[in-house]
């Protein structure tokens, strides 16, 4: 190993870009992560958000760019990221039970040829426990609510026990007190150092949520603080002429400065 | 020939091929066998004297367990119809290798067909990469021409005039009895490899079979897990060509995982069943064929195995359609049980529960029915325990007694409840607490209570039992002795 990994940032992306059919989706993405921060990435429909954490963990080929995380390249940096996919992307009446689904963290670090040992159900458990489902470990995945099967993938996220964690729509389609159950937990992994870059859709609670926001709308619009980011002007860039969006954000914006405001 | 082709016409599987060859072993060996008695071909099949036997027998285990172990996969990754494909596409390359050595060689069939089987699937990947056609499509196609060609092929070996062709035809609907020494031994080379590699890889397969874009993020070449995959299942339906046919075979590895794929929720479990109901399947076709003067092997096994399926369709004890119905049934009897409950409890109410026991008369003016349904409805309560009757009237039991204010509470909790907090009108609440009133559990009431601030009447101005009063009754009101009365 080299000495780069201790100095360098979780995650460095240079001139990234990835194309559909010769058709670009992202384009020039050029973004340093600093250690211990919770990013939101927000953009509107299309904007690439999925794509940008996607092409970082090489799920989609990217054709011009690189990506560093540590200061390593992917490969050598796989066990030290963590992932929540899309809640969608996967069949929830596949035979496996909730457990089976947390243990699935850990395969990364077993290694091939290994089985997941008492310790690692241990750890599982007490991932599951964190976001409170352990009473469900033996249930059957379609047997649970969408809220619940979004917890499922954040503890299986928790059992990699990563250092960079990319969540896609965590906060997609869950009820509110799961919505509260993974910010907490978030701000929890945040608090001991990680670094997670996580989708998101929803702009009033973005500007409550995130330390840091990245706009995105095929191209990096804007990332930095979100205090610094989170403003109309930023906003409109990123989404266009999205009239309906951009009442959303007049409203979320208004709310800041009236709070901000004595 | 001319013969041939007149008992030709008798077998209808064949003649949907009109491989005139297939025709004419079929008939030969009806000849051959046709004057022993079942019961000395059922001895002969069990004690395991004949060499012969003895090969299918542990071919159909052999196939049995790596079909049921990759079907599961198959099933749970939505491979069906590449199972399908793979399992056609190996036709052109069976003659091939057959053309190749000129006689019927398991390892040359064995190579050729693998290739063949790969090819296809390559071909599919080929199409859906460099067009819009779906997969779907690119499937169909491929199935069909590369049967075509081995159907085309299969019936030019058979007017070869020199070699060893006998047993060619063979490969189309399979037949355990033709499967040799050297056809064993590859198969148990397969049944070693697939056991070995499923569980050696068994959470690889797994994670990359749920969530692909998880397992690759976190490391996994899933690329080579599927073709890994991939290459198991076409080894597996190579060496089943013999005994299951190339027709069918996918069959074999679809059909046993399905039925356990209804049967449990758990991948291990899944490969387990699925491993024994393909043995049972490959184990019953093979005995059928046997005893059936050489049925061909394959539709009899699919058969099995189908009646597998069927069995875990309708009676699998979490999903199949009885227990589903039963458990329909019973809560409409429950349902129905409760509501006469309701009725006599309401009946009592309006009398100011002055008195015991509800006429059969009066439950019928209740609920709108004839005197013979109120009759048939005291009788399900007191199969329950819930009432006694004597004199045409109904007794509460205390266990009815309590269950039937608790029904009352449950309903008018739930209407007080749309009334209070969904600001429905108090007119629309009853329909929906009709149902409610027969789910709701004992925490749900509690919460319903503690919600309502402990309410005393319902939007219609009811009295509400409460739970305190529901548990004392249990205690006091009983019905009377008949002696009493």
């Amino acid at each position: 190993m080299n000495s780069a990994p201790q100095l360098a940032p979780p995650l460095e992306i240079h001139d990234l870009t990835v194309a559909y059919h010769k058709k670009p989706v992202l384009w020039g993405v050029d973004v340093v992560v600093p250690r211990g921060q919770l990013v939101g990435i927000v953009g509107p429909n299309g904007a690439g958000k999925s794509t940008l954490i996607k092409a970082c963990m090489g799920l989609v080929p990217s054709s011009s760019g690189w990506v560093k995380m540590f200061g390593l390249p992917l490969a050598q940096a796989v066990r030290r990221i963590g992932y929540v996919p899309q809640r969608e992307s996967v069949d929830w009446d596949f035979p496996v039970n909730v457990m089976d689904v947390v243990l699935m963290g850990r395969y990364g670090r077993l290694g091939l040829l290994r089985r997941p040992s008492a310790a690692d159900r241990e750890v599982a458990r007490a991932c599951l426990d964190k976001v409170g489902m352990l009473p469900f470990a033996d249930r059957q995945i379609a047997n649970l609510s969408g809220g619940q099967q979004q917890r499922v993938f954040l503890a299986r996220a928790l059992a990699q026990e990563a250092e960079l964690y990319f969540m896609d729509e965590p906060f997609a389609g869950v009820d509110a007190a799961t919505e509260s159950a993974i910010i907490t937990v978030l701000r929890e992994l945040r608090d001991r150092g990680c670094t997670l870059l996580v989708v998101h859709h929803d702009l009033p609670t973005a500007r409550e949520y995130f330390d840091q926001l990245l706009l995105l709308n095929m191209n990096v619009v804007a990332f930095g603080a979100t205090k610094d980011v989170f403003t109309t002007d930023l906003l409109q860039r990123t989404y266009g002429g999205r009239l309906t969006i951009l009442s959303e954000v007049a409203h979320a914006v208004g709310a800041t400065e009236r709070a901000e405001a004595p | 020939m001319r013969i041939f082709a007149v008992r030709h016409t008798r077998g209808i599987l064949l003649a949907l091929l009109a491989l005139a060859g297939a025709a004419t072993a079929h008939a030969a060996r009806v000849s051959d066998f046709g004057t022993v008695e079942w019961s000395e071909q059922i001895t002969r099949f069990f004690s395991l004297r004949d060499p012969s036997v003895r090969y299918a027998v542990v071919g159909a285990v052999l196939i049995g367990i790596c079909c049921g172990v990759l079907g599961g996969f198959v099933v749970v990754r939505r491979m069906a119809l590449v199972g399908d494909t793979l399992s056609h596409a190996v036709l052109p390359g069976v003659a091939l290798g057959f053309l190749w050595t000129t006689s019927k060689d398991p390892l040359a069939i064995f190579v050729g067909a693998t290739v063949a089987g790969l090819l296809g699937t390559a071909t599919v990947r080929a199409i859906t990469a460099t067009t819009r056609l779906k997969e779907d499509a690119a499937l169909g196609l491929v199935l069909a021409s590369f049967f075509a060609a081995g159907a085309c092929l299969v019936t030019m070996i058979q007017r070869l005039p020199t070699g060893n062709k006998s047993g060619i035809d063979k490969f189309l609907f399979g037949q355990a009895a033709a499967v040799g020494r050297d056809d064993v031994v590859l198969m148990s080379v397969v049944a070693v490899l697939v056991v070995a590699l499923v569980t050696a890889f068994y959470k690889e397969l797994l994670v990359a079979s749920f969530d692909r874009g998880f397992a690759r993020a976190g490391g996994l070449a899933v690329v080579w897990v599927d073709r890994g995959l991939m290459l198991l299942l076409a080894f597996s339906v190579v060496v089943a060509l013999q005994a299951v046919g190339a027709v069918l075979v996918s069959a074999m590895l679809i059909t046993p995982a399905a039925a356990a794929y209804l049967l449990t929720d758990r991948m291990h479990r899944l490969l387990w069943l699925a491993a024994i109901f393909g043995v049972l399947a490959g184990l019953l076709g093979a005995f059928f064929s046997f005893i059936g003067n050489n049925l061909p092997t394959g539709p009899l096994m699919v058969i099995a195995a189908s009646v597998v399926f069927a069995g875990a369709f309708f009676f699998g004890p979490r999903h199949g359609v009885v227990a589903r119905w039963w458990r329909q049934r019973d809560h409409a009897a429950r349902t129905q049980r409760e509501n006469t409950l309701k009725a006599l409890y309401r009946v009592c109410e309006e009398r100011d529960f002055v008195g015991e026991g509800v006429t059969y008369r009066a439950l019928a003016e209740r609920r709108g029915e004839t005197a013979a349904e109120a009759q048939q409805q005291g009788r399900a309560l007191i199969a329950h325990g819930l009432a006694t009757v004597a004199d045409r009237t109904i007794f509460f039991t205390p266990e009815g007694r309590r269950r039937a204010a608790e029904i009352v509470r449950n309903h008018r909790l739930w209407e007080l409840y749309l009334t209070n907090s969904a600001n429905i009108a108090a007119d629309h609440v009853h329909e929906d607490a009709e149902r409610i009133e027969h789910v709701l559990g004992e925490e749900a009431v509690r919460e319903l209570e503690r919600r309502l601030n402990y309410a005393e009447r319902d939007p219609h101005g009811r009295r509400i039992p409460s739970a305190a009063e529901i548990h004392q009754n249990a205690g006091h009101s009983r019905a009377p002795d008949l002696g009493q009365r």
